[in-house]
C-alpha cells in the first residue's frame, strides 16, 4: 500500500508552509462527459486547506511522443480534507493534459500547491451569481459549497456549446443552488439573451456579487452590469506559468486600476481578482 | 574503527565562505520560496537581476517549454533600485545566508551607477548580468566579446569594494576570452552560464511562442553546453568558478563541482519541483558521507582527463 506524502523539506520554526509539494495516488481518473474527465487523487492533510479559487501545478506525465516540461496549472475542482480528497476537471487540449488521461489508479502523481489567493465572501455578498463557460464552470464549483456553509444564496448560470456538455450542473444543485443553463444552441448564451435575465434577478434585488471565469465576453458583460447597478464581483484568471509561486513572473497580466495600468501576477496576486479591474 | 563525521559542505568564492556550494540561479528564485522551505539552509541568496529604473518586462507569453527544458523571454521586470533598498534588502536581512544581488543595465555608465548604488550594508556580493538574452536586440549582450566584457567589468570594479562576480554567456565563440577579459577586468568570480538564445515556432499560428520571439533556453537540455563552459574557464582562470545551467539532479551537481566550480547555482530546475535545493544539500551531505569524503575540496576540479583541445 502506497500512502500520499509530501516532499519532506526543512520548515521554518514556527512556520507552516502557505503550500507543498506532494506525491498523490491515483483513485480515479475518468470521462466525465465528450469534452471533461475528472482525476481524483488520494491526497496528503497538508496539502488540503484549500479555498475556493486556488490551483495546483501539476507535474504531467508524458503522454507518447511528447515532452511536457513544465508542470501545468490547474484550478481546484474538489477537495475534502477529512476524505483525503483532491480532484481536477479538465478538458484534453495539449501536451499536459493528454498526459494527465494516461493517469490510471494506483499512480503516484506530484503535485504542488495549494496556489494562489481564491474567492473571497464578504458578509454583505448575501446573494450571490455566478456565470460561468466551459470548463470555467470547474474553478467555480468549490464556491458552491462555500456559499452553503456560509449561508448564501447561490444563483449559478451555467453556459455551455450544447445543454449536455453544461458542466457541474449536478454538483451546483447539491449544494442548493439555482442552476439555469444556457447554451449555443438556442442562442441562450449569448450576452445579448443574458443580460436581460441576469438585470432581471438584480432588480429583483437578488444579486450583490458576481463570481465568473473563462470568457472574455461573459468579463465585459459583468463589468458593464457592475457598472451600471453598483456590483462588485470576483474573476479567476488564467496566464501561461513556469513556477506558479511568483518567482519567475511569466504569468503577469494588465489590471486597471483608478486610472492606471498596472501588471500583476496571475500566480500570486490572483488567480482571482476584481471583475472591476480585470482587462 | 573509523570516527564518524559530518562531512564539511562549506566552498569558498574569494573572500566569501558559504555554509554549502548550493544557491538559486538569478531569475528563478524571490521571497516567495520561503513558502515550500527554509530558505536559510541555502549556501547563498541571489536575486533576480534588478535594473536602475522600473521595467515592466516582455509582452506575453513570456515561457514555453520544450524536450528537456524551457524558453523564457521575461525581460527583467524591475521595480528598480529605490524599491531594492527600501523594501528588499531590510527583508532579506532577516536570513542568515550572504545576500548576492544581481545587476544588469544597457549602457556602461547605468550600469556603473547602479553597481555603485547596490554597494550596500547586507549585501555579500554583486552578480553583475552581462549575459541576459532578453533585454538587448536580437539577444546581444556584454559577455558575447571579450573588449566589451573588460571594458564592462572595468567599471563596475572601479564601483565597489564588494566582491563582483561576472555572468557569462553560452552565446559566444570566445568564452576562454570572455572570462580572461573578466578576469581581467577585476572580477572576483565567475557563474558559467546564463541562458542559450533560442526559438520556438506555433507552427499552427505561424507565430513565435515567445512574446519577444526569441528566449533564453535553460533546464537539462543546456546542461552540457553549461558544464562545457564551466570546464573551459576553471582551467583558464584562477578565479573560482560558479556553475549554472540545467542541473536538477546531485549527479549532475557533482559533474560541475569535479569540472572545476566552487559552487553552483539551481534555477529551471526549481520550477519543477520547488523543493529541489533543499534536497540537493541533504543529498550532497549523505553522498559524501557514504563516500568518505571530508570536504569538498575532494571533488571541486578533481577531474581526472587529458588536456582536452590541444592538437598536435
Amino acid at each position: 500500500m502506497t500512502y500520499p506524502t509530501t516532499v519532506s523539506v526543512p520548515v521554518p520554526q514556527g512556520l507552516r508552509p502557505r503550500c507543498a509539494e506532494a506525491t498523490c495516488i491515483v483513485r480515479s481518473n475518468t470521462p466525465v462527459n465528450g469534452e471533461y474527465r475528472l482525476l481524483t487523487l488520494d491526497a496528503p492533510e497538508a496539502i488540503l486547506a484549500c479555498q475556493p479559487g486556488q490551483f495546483f501545478q501539476l507535474l504531467c506525465p508524458a503522454p507518447e511522443g511528447e515532452t511536457p516540461f513544465l508542470r501545468r496549472p490547474m484550478s481546484i475542482y474538489g477537495y475534502d480534507k477529512a476524505a483525503g480528497r483532491l480532484e481536477f476537471l479538465y478538458k484534453i487540449a495539449g501536451a499536459g493534459t493528454r498526459g494527465l488521461a494516461t493517469l490510471r489508479p494506483g499512480d503516484r502523481f506530484n503535485v504542488l500547491g495549494p496556489l494562489g489567493q481564491g474567492f473571497s465572501m464578504p458578509d454583505d455578498w448575501q446573494n450571490l451569481m455566478l456565470v460561468a463557460r466551459g470548463v470555467g464552470l470547474a474553478t467555480l464549483a468549490p464556491l458552491a459549497r462555500m456559499a452553503q456553509e456560509k449561508g448564501r444564496k447561490l444563483t449559478a448560470i451555467c453556459s455551455a456549446r450544447r445543454p449536455e456538455l453544461a458542466m457541474s450542473v449536478e454538483l451546483f444543485e447539491s449544494y442548493g443552488a439555482e442552476v439555469i443553463v444556457v447554451h449555443d444552441e438556442d442562442g441562450s448564451s449569448t450576452p445579448e439573451a443574458l443580460r436581460p435575465l441576469i438585470e432581471a434577478r438584480i432588480a429583483r434585488g437578488d444579486v450583490d456579487a458576481f463570481y465568473t471565469c473563462g470568457s472574455s465576453r461573459l468579463l465585459r458583460m459583468l463589468q458593464d452590469l457592475g457598472d451600471a447597478h453598483g456590483i462588485p464581483g470576483e474573476i479567476a484568471m488564467e496566464q501561461q506559468m513556469a513556477c506558479g509561486l511568483g518567482m519567475c513572473q511569466a504569468c503577469v497580466r494588465s489590471f486597471r486600476v483608478g486610472d492606471r495600468i498596472i501588471q500583476r501576477r496571475v500566480c500570486r496576486e490572483g488567480p482571482v481578482f476584481p471583475i472591476s479591474e480585470a482587462i | 574503527m573509523k570516527d564518524l563525521h559530518t562531512p564539511d559542505l562549506s566552498t569558498r568564492i574569494g573572500a566569501l565562505t558559504f555554509q554549502n556550494p548550493i544557491m538559486p540561479a538569478s531569475g528563478t528564485f524571490s521571497e516567495d520560496l520561503a513558502d515550500v522551505f527554509d530558505l536559510d539552509v541555502l549556501g547563498a541568496h541571489v536575486l533576480k537581476t534588478i535594473m536602475h529604473g522600473t521595467r515592466s518586462g516582455n509582452p506575453t507569453p513570456r515561457v514555453c517549454d520544450m524536450p528537456s527544458g524551457m524558453l523564457n523571454a521575461i525581460g527583467i521586470p524591475s521595480k528598480g533600485i529605490d524599491y531594492f533598498r527600501d523594501e528588499m534588502l531590510p527583508y532579506w536581512a532577516g536570513f542568515k545566508a550572504p545576500l548576492v544581488v544581481s545587476i544588469s543595465a544597457h549602457s556602461m555608465d547605468e550600469f556603473a551607477r547602479l553597481c555603485s548604488e547596490v554597494s550596500l550594508p547586507g549585501v555579500a556580493a554583486i552578480e553583475a548580468n552581462i549575459s541576459c538574452p532578453n533585454i538587448e536586440a536580437d539577444g546581444n549582450a556584454f559577455a558575447m566579446r571579450p573588449d566589451t566584457t573588460h571594458a564592462v567589468v572595468t567599471r563596475l570594479r572601479a564601483e565597489t569594494d564588494l566582491p563582483l562576480w561576472a555572468k557569462l554567456t553560452p552565446n559566444t565563440g570566445e568564452p576562454v576570452e570572455v572570462a580572461r577579459a573578466a578576469e581581467d577586468a577585476g572580477a572576483d568570480a565567475l557563474v558559467t552560464a546564463n541562458t542559450m538564445l533560442g526559438m520556438s515556432i506555433d507552427i499552427t499560428a505561424r507565430r513565435p511562442r515567445l512574446g519577444n520571439v526569441m528566449g533564453g533556453m535553460s533546464g537539462p537540455a543546456v546542461k552540457p553546453i553549461a558544464l562545457r563552459m564551466t570546464y573551459q574557464c576553471a582551467r583558464a582562470c584562477d578565479i573560482p568558478v560558479i556553475g549554472c545551467g540545467g542541473m536538477s539532479t546531485l549527479n549532475d551537481v557533482l559533474e560541475f563541482l569535479i569540472a572545476g566550480a566552487s559552487a553552483v547555482q539551481i534555477g529551471t530546475a526549481t520550477f519543477q519541483s520547488p523543493t529541489v535545493m533543499a534536497r540537493l544539500i541533504a543529498e550532497l551531505n549523505e553522498w559524501m558521507i557514504a563516500q568518505d569524503i571530508a570536504t569538498l575540496d575532494e571533488i571541486i576540479g578533481t577531474l581526472e582527463a587529458p588536456e582536452a583541445g590541444v592538437f598536435e
